[in-house]
Parts: C-alpha cells; sequence; structure tokens
C-alpha cells in the first residue's frame, strides 16, 4: 500500500476521527469501566459476581423450567429448574381470587372499559379531556362496581369474600389512589387555612392517622369494629378496609399536597387576590395547577407506597395477590414452591410500580413549562 | 382523648356482652340458607383452597359436616378465612357461625374467651423429625443433639421442658418462620426438627427428598384442635358437636359414604339409629346423621383423604385413631 499525500488549504482540513482508545467498544470500557485501577477492580469483581449467580439463575428461571402440567409430579423431576406449572394451574385464581369461573367476563370487561376509556386521555388532539377524566373518576367507579359486584340489572351477586388476587390488589390501590388525592388536596387547604376550626380539624386529622401504622389501622378495621355493631350487622370486611386505608393514605397525600403548597411564592397568592378571585378560583386556577405540577413525584411515591402496602390485608385475612399466592403454597398438592410463588408476585409488583413511575415521569415532562428549579 | 378512649373500651366491652349472649344460631342458618363458618388462610390438609377455589381440607370437612346436618347439604357452607389473631373475635361478634381452624382447646380460651369447644377433630401434639440416615428410632437417643425450631413459639418452651425432664442436653438452632426451619434443617444445620405433628408432615414435603427424613414416634405436649362456637347457644352446640360425633361413630360402625344408603336398611340398631331418628333432640331432620355420612363420609374417610395415606402429607392415624384402634378418637353413643 501506498500512502497517499494530500494538501488542504489553509483553515480547511477536515476534523479527525477521534483516536480510536476512546470510541467504539474499547472506549466506552475505557471511561465506564476501567477509568482507574479501583474502577478497573470493582468492575472485575462485578463481573465475578455476574458471572457466579447469572447462568444459574437463568438456567433455573428458564432452561430447567417446568411450564405446564397438573401436580407437583412433573416438578419432582431430579435437575428440574422453577416450576411455573405451579404459576400456570393457578393463574386465574391469582389473578380473580375465588371469583366464579363463569363470570370473570364481568371483572375483564370492566378492566378492558378502564382502559378503552383512559386511551382517549392520551391522544393529544383530543379535547374533552376534562369530562372524561371526570366519568372515569365519578361514573366508571360505579360501573365497575356494579359489573364486579352485580346486584342489579339482572347481574348475579359476586360477594366481596370472593373477590381476590390480581383484582384485589387493583381495587384496594385503585379505590385508594382515586379517593385520597381529592380528600389530601382538601385536608392540605383545610391545614393552611386561617379558619381555626377547620385548620384544628385538619391537623388532628393528618397527625392522627400519619401516627398510626397502617398495620394497625386494619386490625381496627377487622377486629375492634365487629364488636361495636349489633350481632349479625355484616359491615363488609372489603369495605372496612378500603375505608381505613382511604383515611390512612390521605392523611399523607395531604402533607405531600402542603409541600407543593408551601413551595408557591406569596406572589402568586397575592396576584390571585389582586386579580379579584374568590378562594377557591385562586386556589384552582392559579394556585393548585402549580402545586400538584410540583408534587407530582411525591405524589406518585405515595401511589406506589400504597400501591405495595395493599399487600398487608393479608393480615386479615383478604386474599390480595400476595395472599393468594402464599395460600395456593399451603395446598398440599402444590407444597414446596414458594420461591416460584414470591418471584412470581415479585415481578407483577414491579411492573405495575415501574409503569407508574415511568408515567409519572412522562406526565412531568408534559406538564413541564420551564419553571424547573 | 383519654376520656374518649375510655368510653369507646366501656362500649366495646358492652357491645362484646351484648354480643354473646347469643341468638339462636339454628334458625338463623336456616334462613339464610348457609353456614358461615371461620377457617384458616391456608394450613395444608386442613384448610385451604384447591386451584379451582374449592375449600378442602379435615377442618373444612367439619363445616361441611354441620350444614349437611343442619342444611341438608354439605355444600351449603360460606368460609371466612381467618387471621390466627382475628378468629376468636370473629366468632364473638357473630361474623361466623362457627370456627374450624386448628385451634387448641385450652383451659384460657374455653373458660375465658365466651367460647365452647365442641370436640376435638385432630389430636395434635409436638414431634420430632430426623434425617433417615441418623438411624435414631426415639427421641431419647439425641442428648447433645442440636434443634431447628421456631422462635417465640411454645414449641421451645416445651422442648426445653422434655429434655430437661429426660436429663438430657441439646443445643436450639432458632429461626423466624417455619420455611427458614426447613430450610435449616435441610441444608443440615441441625439434627433434628421440632414442631406440631400436622406442621411436620408438610415440612416433610417441603425437602428435596422427603423419603430421607422420617418424623419419630413421640409426642411431647398436648394439642387438641377443634370446632368453636359461641358460649350461649346450646341447642347450635349440640349441633357441632353431635356433627364431629356421627362422624366418628359412623366410622366405628363401619358406615362410610360408599355403603350409607345400602346401611340404611340394616337390622344393626346402632347403625339405625345412626341412619335415622334421633335427629328431634338436636332440632334437626331425621337423615342428619345419614346426610353428614353420605355427604362428607366418615371421619375416617375425611381423614385418609386430606391428611392421611392418600394424601400428599401421608400422615399416620396415630392418635387419632379410633379408641378400639389404639387411638384417642371416642364418640359417646347416639342413642
Amino acid at each position: 500500500m501506498t500512502t497517499e499525500t494530500q494538501t488542504y488549504e489553509l483553515g480547511n482540513h477536515p476534523d479527525l476521527e477521534p483516536p480510536s482508545n476512546t470510541t467504539g467498544i474499547m472506549g466506552w470500557l475505557r471511561k465506564n469501566l476501567f477509568s482507574s485501577y479501583v474502577n478497573s477492580v470493582l468492575s472485575l469483581f462485578v463481573f465475578y459476581l455476574l458471572y457466579l449467580y447469572i447462568p444459574p439463575l437463568i438456567q433455573w428461571l428458564f432452561i430447567d423450567a417446568v411450564w405446564t402440567g397438573g401436580s407437583r409430579e412433573v416438578c419432582e423431576v431430579e435437575g428440574a429448574g422453577a416450576c411455573w406449572a405451579f404459576i400456570d394451574s393457578r393463574f386465574t385464581q391469582f389473578m380473580y381470587g375465588f371469583y366464579p369461573k363463569d363470570l370473570l367476563w364481568r371483572p375483564n370487561s370492566a378492566g378492558l372499559l378502564l382502559i378503552a376509556l383512559m386511551i382517549p386521555l392520551f391522544i393529544k388532539s383530543f379535547n374533552y379531556k376534562w369530562m372524561l377524566g371526570g366519568f372515569i373518576l365519578v361514573i366508571y367507579p360505579i360501573i365497575a362496581y356494579f359489573l364486579i359486584h352485580g346486584g342489579s340489572f339482572g347481574l348475579e351477586v359476586v360477594e366481596t369474600n370472593k373477590w381476590g388476587g390480581l383484582m384485589l390488589t387493583l381495587v384496594l390501590s385503585g379505590v385508594g389512589i382515586v379517593a385520597s388525592l381529592p380528600i389530601g388536596v382538601v385536608l392540605a387547604l383545610g391545614r393552611r387555612s386561617e379558619m381555626p376550626i377547620v385548620k384544628s380539624v385538619s391537623v388532628v386529622y393528618i397527625e392522627f392517622w400519619r401516627g398510626v401504622p397502617l398495620i394497625t389501622v386494619l386490625f381496627m378495621s377487622s377486629v375492634m369494629l365487629p364488636l361495636f355493631f349489633a350481632e349479625g350487622t355484616d359491615f363488609d370486611k372489603l369495605l372496612r378496609a378500603m375505608i381505613g386505608i382511604i383515611m390512612f393514605q390521605s392523611a399523607y397525600m395531604a402533607e405531600v399536597v402542603r409541600g407543593g403548597l408551601q413551595a408557591i411564592p406569596k406572589g402568586q397568592y397575592e396576584a390571585a387576590q389582586a386579580l379579584g378571585l374568590s378562594y377557591w378560583k385562586s386556589m384552582g386556577l392559579i394556585i393548585l395547577p402549580q402545586a400538584l405540577k410540583l408534587v407530582i413525584p411525591g405524589i406518585v411515591n405515595t401511589f406506589i407506597a400504597l400501591f405495595k402496602d395493599t399487600t398487608l390485608v393479608l393480615i386479615i385475612g383478604l386474599f390480595d395477590l400476595l395472599a393468594i399466592i402464599q395460600q395456593a403454597n399451603s395446598d398440599s398438592a402444590w407444597l414446596g414452591f414458594d420461591t416460584e410463588g414470591y418471584v412470581f408476585a415479585a415481578s407483577v409488583f414491579w411492573v405495575f410500580c415501574f409503569s407508574m413511575s415511568r408515567y409519572s415521569i412522562a406526565l412531568e415532562a408534559k406538564l413541564h413549562t420551564g419553571h424547573k428549579r | 382523648m383519654k376520656k374518649l378512649t375510655s368510653t369507646l373500651l366501656l362500649t366495646s366491652i358492652l357491645a362484646v356482652a351484648a354480643n354473646t349472649a347469643s341468638a339462636d344460631t339454628l334458625s338463623s342458618v336456616k334462613s339464610k340458607g348457609f353456614v358461615q363458618c371461620g377457617v384458616s388462610t391456608g394450613l395444608p390438609g386442613f384448610s385451604n383452597a384447591d386451584a379451582s377455589g374449592n375449600w378442602k381440607g379435615l377442618d373444612v370437612d367439619v363445616c361441611r359436616a354441620v350444614a349437611a346436618a343442619a342444611l341438608g347439604d354439605a355444600g351449603k357452607v360460606k368460609y371466612t378465612p381467618l387471621t390466627a389473631k382475628e378468629r376468636f373475635t370473629a366468632l364473638q361478634s357473630g361474623e361466623i357461625d362457627m370456627l374450624s381452624r386448628n385451634t387448641t382447646w385450652t383451659l384460657t380460651r374455653d373458660g375465658s374467651l365466651g367460647l365452647n369447644f365442641a370436640g376435638v377433630n385432630y389430636y395434635d401434639g409436638q414431634g420430632f423429625m430426623v434425617t433417615k440416615g441418623l438411624g435414631v428410632k426415639s427421641a431419647l437417643e439425641l442428648d447433645g443433639a442440636a434443634v431447628c425450631i421456631q422462635a417465640g413459639t411454645t414449641t421451645e418452651l416445651n422442648l426445653a421442658d422434655y429434655f430437661r425432664e429426660n436429663g438430657m442436653k441439646y443445643k436450639s438452632v432458632t429461626y423466624d418462620t417455619s420455611d427458614a426451619t426447613i430450610k435449616g434443617f435441610e441444608a443440615g444445620r441441625c439434627d433434628m426438627l421440632s414442631s406440631d405433628q400436622s406442621q411436620l408432615y408438610a415440612l416433610r414435603i417441603k425437602l428435596k427428598n422427603p423419603g430421607a427424613a422420617i418424623v419419630l414416634p413421640e409426642v411431647i405436649s398436648k394439642e387438641p384442635l377443634g370446632p368453636v362456637v359461641r358460649q350461649g347457644d346450646d341447642k347450635w352446640f349440640n349441633i357441632v358437636k353431635w356433627s364431629l360425633m356421627a362422624m366418628v361413630n359412623a366410622e366405628e360402625l363401619g358406615v362410610t359414604s360408599k355403603n350409607a344408603s345400602s346401611m340404611k336398611s340394616t337390622k344393626n340398631p346402632s347403625i339405625g339409629r345412626l341412619m335415622g331418628g334421633q335427629g328431634e333432640k338436636l332440632g334437626l331432620g331425621d337423615g342428619w346423621a345419614y346426610n353428614i355420612v353420605s355427604q362428607v363420609g366418615n371421619y375416617g374417610e375425611s381423614f385418609e383423604r386430606n391428611v392421611g395415606m392418600s394424601s400428599p402429607l401421608k400422615i399416620s392415624r396415630g392418635l387419632n385413631a379410633l379408641w378400639s384402634k389404639g387411638g384417642l378418637q371416642y364418640a359417646p353413643p347416639i342413642r
């Protein structure tokens, strides 16, 4: 090969390629994994750990796993990995609890309806978002209640003690989320109010419910409350738990919202007043839109915590996703597959929590108006 | 606040008192058309829901027997899964009609909770599990052994008593949950594992090789488990008690779910009394015991099906054999 020489006019020399050891895979590795002695040692150590744990994990999770089968015998083969047959055979139960099999179309259609209603909310050019949002928050729960619980329109009643699994988790957290946000906003405004009674009621409420653990609230609702009622008063256990969760969660929500309210500069309040807006108008049009936008991460944090906290209902004998998996583990036909059950529960919870946090990031970006501090 | 709390407490105590002076459970069961039965949230062989959501187990069969006796249909039961802490309140408050949830009969519970134990459907007791390789036949050969045990349970105290009584030494290896205990045993952290016998068999299945472990014959504590009802309704108490007794009597007389209808015309007077008549003394229909045996089966059938040799648990009858076969299951005669 001959080396060609080329001459350039002064100032027209094209940019040289960057040095080869700073580009491509090698460059990336040098920059990110082996930039110093300490980092190199740490990287190698982590690689070693991954090498130790990842291949057996994949072997167990997928390669050696048993995917289908009707009883524990299929998983008792020598060298068998994870027993997904256990999840497979109980999948409907994990999703719906003891909901009657031939009526599963009812929760299914409630879920599909919700998804169908939500889609327009993500379409930019759709102009009736407020109305649709109101419909989802106010009318939809009633429709969903009649669909899942039944009792009129010729639908057979399915009592709440038959509800369970992921459906129950979603119902509990959905109701908790939808109800606790407005109550929380009202409580936060109440706490910052100048009217002494409103203020003290809000403060007492918030401090009381923040001061007790959720597990105590649930115990109170399931163990103590029935003693106060006349015998035979059947006050639904799920409803009791739900009320407890809403009460508890709205106190937390109130504090998150209050954080947002306090971050709004005083000038905004004064400007609203100067425009002659009433209290509710100034709150609704000026203060809250800004305050709520500020605290989206906090609100979503609370929602995610609530979603995971719903598993606590297992201590009062409600079969949410985690409880129904534990229950299935105690079936003598499937004893000894706890690990698979917990792995399944963890991945379902992860999917839901992760989507919630991604959605909140997207929402923040969308509402971002250049005032980011 | 203090005043409010004490008022609330007082109200609750009054409410409990008012609640326990109870109404007629049988007629309320008849009018609503089902028995509301408190069960566990999942205990292998005793009460747990299968893949299609049907409740099964030894404790569940007692609920079904009561429904068969009172309503003529063993299927007319609604189950309320209860945790250990909730179970007595649920019964006291009237949320459930009976409790069949592996509950140990003790003096304190019988005497101070406003409850009555209607009998014993499983004689449990603390036992030991060892690996077969150890070649031990009795717990008395285990001087100096390391014992895997769940912390904070009465099991721990019973074990200490037993070893002190026999002048032996042991080293306890404690765990928080029963799952951790069996993992420790499997990993060879101890020579034996101690827990209630019914639990030991369920734990044994969780081993990679269940055949490598054996449950020793010694039982070192008394844990009689049975159905519970509210105090103050003797009629309902009798029905629950005799539903259980009918199952035991049926086994003793050789009446099973399969031969029950042919046994109806037998000449044996004891079987005749079991299969018909005697019902009005309990406020029930004539075929109450026939309904139990034909729909639920006798005690032996229920035992074998749920926890015995034809179940994965493979618990031997032991103390739960009939009195005539060396066990403790003894029912007063139906006459």
